[in-house]
């Protein structure tokens, strides 16, 4: 899977677990709290649905790799390997 | 009472209108709003949903992580608010408090993680992390309280099938403690998207059905047999009589009297003795006679006993009374639980303006054992004049109440 679908795949999770939100204008590299109204329950959602959509588990000590779009797109793209 | 506490907003959604003005004329044009619904593992079954907006006054995320009983409450809440003219963002949020009466809660968002978990190898590590806050009791009162900034008491009463009376009676004893100012009173329930209810009530032989899915709840009718079950939500406004007037706002009535007790003799039957004496005692409390009430609101869920037991005790007390008026409402709506008692009085509160009463509906044949005088039903009725309404609700495991409002 590439990086982009990975991309697609976060941003697909972010949709619904924040439907308010606009998410086409992500800026990648800044922080999605700072951009996004999301609280940790919201990264909580997040994880389980890559859980539950996808298989890919992410141990509670690396949620900080989940902190921008960038990042989830490097941290995640192995485990979809 | 130490305090004269009014009505002054209503905010409802039933399977018959999503505000007063429609639910009232639907009841009194005898409307049917039940209609074929699909429950899970057990296909179709006459059912009353809302079709009231989800989004009006709830964010989308909000209402994804909240429950439908909350997203109903919330509805409820606004409108009330809305409809009682009162500068909400002026007031002191501390001295608002948020009442709702529930039959149950939690079994909807139980019954869907489990369903989901057997979709996915009972693998319990997808359990919704939102499962806790959805299904604490007070739920649907703290999503309201979260919605509009609400920083008074909440919590929810849970009273079974009496919801609707009781989160009103608790409403108005929070204002009579002076614990608030401002009371969002009344019931909610979202009992339609539970199989478990359905189930149950099948179970027992008691699930409400007819050929023609408008007459599958069909109280006091000779053929009746059983409950259909609803959603639905109401919730008041109350205030003092003093404050209402103070901002010369609209007064639907005035909550002059109530009383709850309970049978204490089976888990399911009623009791004709123990709801004699809860409508004694709310004549008592509210200091009027028995010919004093003009509409007697049944309970009247359509259950071959209930109906028996429960006119045999209406019939005890108001027999005898030429100026009252009986009438029910689920062969309308269904059993919207514990929304029922409040959205049931709603139903009746344009009589005092109007001095309609609606009907009862789908009574083919009345029941004999269920005849009385003055009885309601197929066709409304006009009177001269209507000043005092009763409204019982009762529930399972015997708790019985009844709330006497005046017209001002």
């Amino acid at each position: 899977m590439t990086p982009e679908d990975v991309k697609n795949i976060v941003l697909e999770i972010i949709a619904d677990v924040a439907p308010d939100e606009e998410i086409d204008d992500l800026d990648g590299g800044q922080s999605l709290r700072d951009q996004l109204d999301l609280d940790s329950m919201d990264f909580l959602d997040i994880v389980m649905e890559l859980r539950k959509r996808h298989k890919v588990e992410v141990p509670s000590e690396d949620y900080p790799q989940l902190a921008t779009l960038n990042s989830c797109v490097e941290y995640l793209t192995p485990k979809f390997a | 009472m130490n305090k004269r506490i009014v009505i002054t907003g209503v905010g409802l959604t039933s399977p018959l209108g999503n505000e007063l003005k429609s639910f009232r004329e639907n009841l009194i044009n005898a409307k049917s709003g039940i209609k074929e619904c699909d429950i899970r593992y057990m296909g179709k079954r006459p059912a009353g949903l809302c079709d009231f907006d989800e989004f009006k006054y709830q964010k989308k995320k909000t209402r994804r992580r909240g429950t439908r009983a909350g997203s109903i409450s919330i509805y409820c809440a606004n409108e009330a608010i809305a409809d009682s003219g009162l500068e909400f963002e002026q007031i002191d949020k501390s001295r608002v408090g948020v009442f709702i009466g529930l039959t149950e809660h939690g079994n909807v968002e139980t019954e869907e993680e489990v369903y989901q978990m057997h979709q996915n190898e009972l693998d319990y590590n997808l359990w919704s992390i939102h499962h806790n806050p959805r299904t604490v009791a007070n739920s649907p009162a703290g999503e309201v309280t979260l919605n509009l900034g609400i920083t008074g008491p909440h919590f929810t009463v849970g009273s079974a099938c009496a919801g609707g009376n009781m989160g009103l009676i608790q409403g108005v004893q929070q204002i009579l403690l002076g614990e608030v100012d401002y009371a969002l009173c009344g019931g909610v329930s979202e009992s339609p998207a539970t199989f478990g209810i359905f189930a149950a009530f099948n179970a027992q032989g008691a699930l409400g059905s007819h050929e023609d899915v408008s007459k599958a709840s069909r109280p006091l009718c000779k053929t009746r047999n059983g409950i259909v079950i609803s959603e639905g939500g109401c919730l008041y406004m109350i205030e003092t009589l003093e404050s209402a007037e103070k901002r010369n706002a609209k007064i639907y009535g005035e909550v002059v009297g109530y009383a709850y007790n309970s049978d204490a003799s089976d888990f399911v039957l009623p009791n004709t003795t123990r709801q004699i004496e809860c409508m004694h005692k709310a004549l008592k409390n509210a200091n009027v006679e028995v010919s004093d009430i003009n509409i007697v609101n049944l309970h009247a869920t359509g259950t071959v006993m209930g109906d028996v037991n429960e006119v045999a005790a209406v019939r005890e007390v108001f027999g005898n009374s030429e100026n009252t008026y009986v009438n029910f409402t689920k062969g309308h709506i269904g059993h919207s639980m514990g929304a029922a008692g409040a959205l049931e009085l709603a139903g009746n509160l344009p009589s005092f303006e109007d001095g309609m009463i609606h009907p009862g509906i789908n009574v083919e044949e009345l029941d004999p054992e269920c005849e009385m005088k003055n009885l309601v039903y197929n066709q409304a009725i006009e009177t001269n004049n209507v000043n005092y309404v009763l409204n019982n609700s009762f529930g399972m495991l015997g708790i019985n109440s009844s709330v006497i409002i005046k017209k001002i």
